[in-house]
């Protein structure tokens, strides 16, 4: 399913890429993220080559090409939004053109990377690096139950279809907004759970 | 609103890496004194809450549809530091796991959507608040007004920092942006005001989460010299671009940003006032934010009072 193919972009696989240290990967994607920022708009020549070498790690990694490409084009309109603004200034063509090649090979290198490395072993590499550890658990608990949530609020909205016949525009907006508050109460009420549950098992601040 | 990759030049990059820094290091200092143990797993689910709710479609015309950004829910859910942590969690994730707002434009993110926002957000609620009451009514309006100003107020740093980029002239990308985020943030101040009147009378101890006396001093300092900063910065903008090199160039924008202005077609009819425009476009500027916030207000207002009011179809449950 579509959902469940953005939700994961981890594609799992053996390859010499996917083997590599997560902390290794997470430098060299953000270096070279870095790096295609970095580089004079006129250097056409080395946009290519960091284009290519892309291109010849992905064929490396054997991830699913479809799925991220398919991640790119869902990007670009926002990459496409703010560079048009470009446009509006006299000469913006060159501007507009080095920006767009820019954003997208930044954006490749981050799907390369969330397609081959877990988010939690980011997250150990993050916590490793020192950074704050209120910051870590924040994160792996937003990891851990964003799909729990997300799914209780597809039941949620499941359950309020079947059973509603109105399809207002105002309606909808109210029905979205029910949902999302429902959701927040679930949400606090899970998170005393959670607390206790973090309790027994020796948790401390 | 999220920056990818590859519009900041590294002067931008740098500043905002650094101003985000202070922000969240202020935050989490905030958090780790101030905040009981037991609310910061609410944190991280919060957290997780808004990248949920961030998916819920609202219609608005044609097929296209807009969604929440939450910062000013975060805020009037968690108070302003947890918010600011929590806010940082959403972009770290949607960076590094889904490629959404780029990693080195990362700093720049932040700063728009998690310390900026929520602290506009949060100096927006208290002074409402303050004014128009604590209860439902006068809690809603400041929700709904908090979260109008909190869009408008990241998409006005966003646009300076394009600016400053030299990406894109201050005049287009002060208009293009101010405008669209005004319009924009009437969505997010309705959606933010019904989300806040549902969870209010499920469960109204959690709009009003109990902090003490003196994070709130600190918060309200923040949020006060938060305001004071992109206040400033929105005012001075068109005159200078804060950098040496920006500044023989202003000339020639200048010429170009009237001309773009009054040729764009603007969401409000006031906005491109022909002879205020060519008298000064800054004037131009502060008039149409302030009959923006106007109409925001008077927006957050009526939905208030129709959400709190006893018997009413938005009251029920």
């Amino acid at each position: 399913m579509l959902r469940d193919r953005l939700l994961s972009p981890y594609q799992h696989g053996s390859s010499a890429v996917h083997r590599l240290p997560a902390g290794t990967k997470l430098l060299a994607a953000v270096a070279c993220a870095v790096l295609i920022v970095l580089l004079p708009r006129s250097a056409w020549w080395a946009h290519a080559a960091v284009a290519g070498g892309l291109v010849a790690v992905a064929a490396v990694s054997r991830a699913d090409l479809r799925g991220m490409l398919l991640r790119l084009l869902l990007l670009e309109p926002f990459v496409l939004g703010i560079a048009l603004l470009a446009l509006l200034r006299p000469g913006g063509v060159p501007l507009f053109l080095s920006m767009l090649t820019k954003s997208t090979l930044c954006l490749a290198t981050m799907i390369l990377l969330t397609a081959t490395t877990r988010f939690s072993d980011l997250l150990a590499v993050l916590w490793r690096i020192r950074v704050p550890a209120l910051l870590v658990t924040t994160l792996a608990l937003m990891h851990r139950y964003l799909f729990v949530l997300v799914e209780e609020m597809e039941r949620m909205q499941r359950a309020r279809r079947s059973r509603t016949f109105v399809a207002g525009r105002s309606s909808a907006w109210r029905n979205s907004a029910q949902v999302a508050g429902q959701l927040f109460v679930r949400t606090s009420e899970r998170a005393e759970r959670v607390y206790l549950a973090m309790c027994a098992r020796g948790w401390k601040a | 609103m999220h920056v990818p990759d590859g519009f900041l030049d590294a002067r931008t990059l740098v500043a905002t890496a650094a101003a985000a820094s202070v922000g969240f290091g202020l935050a989490l200092r905030a958090v780790r004194r101030h905040l009981p143990p037991r609310r910061v797993p609410l944190i991280g689910l919060t957290a997780a809450f808004v990248f949920a709710a961030q998916m819920l479609n609202f219609p608005v015309a044609a097929g296209t549809s807009g969604h929440l950004i939450g910062a000013a829910l975060a805020t009037v859910l968690l108070g302003p530091a947890a918010a600011v942590v929590a806010m940082t969690a959403v972009l770290l994730l949607q960076s590094l796991m889904f490629a959404d707002g780029g990693i080195t434009a990362l700093g720049a993110n932040v700063l728009n959507l998690a310390v900026i926002a929520p602290l506009v957000a949060h100096g927006v609620y208290r002074v409402v608040r303050s004014a128009a009451g604590v209860g439902p009514q006068g809690t809603l309006l400041a929700a709904g007004f908090a979260a109008w100003c909190s869009t408008l107020a990241a998409a006005l740093a966003c646009a300076a920092q394009l600016a400053a980029s030299g990406v894109v002239a201050w005049g287009t990308v002060l208009a293009a942006m101010g405008g669209v985020h005004m319009v924009i943030g009437l969505g997010e101040a309705v959606i933010t005001m019904l989300i806040v009147a549902v969870v209010m009378r499920a469960r109204p101890e959690l709009v009003m989460p109990a902090e003490p006396a003196r994070a709130t001093a600190r918060g309200r300092t923040l949020a006060y010299g938060a305001a004071l900063a992109i206040g400033s910065m929105v005012l001075v903008a068109p005159f200078a671009s804060p950098w040496p090199d920006g500044l023989e160039h202003v000339a020639e924008r200048f010429g170009f940003a009237s001309r773009a202005l009054a040729g764009q077609p603007a969401p409000l009819a006031d906005y491109t006032v022909a002879p205020l425009l060519d008298a000064s476009p800054w004037l131009a500027t502060v008039i149409a934010g302030g009959i923006g916030a106007l109409v925001a207000f008077a927006v957050a207002w009526f939905v208030a009072r129709a959400l709190a009011a006893p018997g009413r179809a938005g009251a029920r449950h």
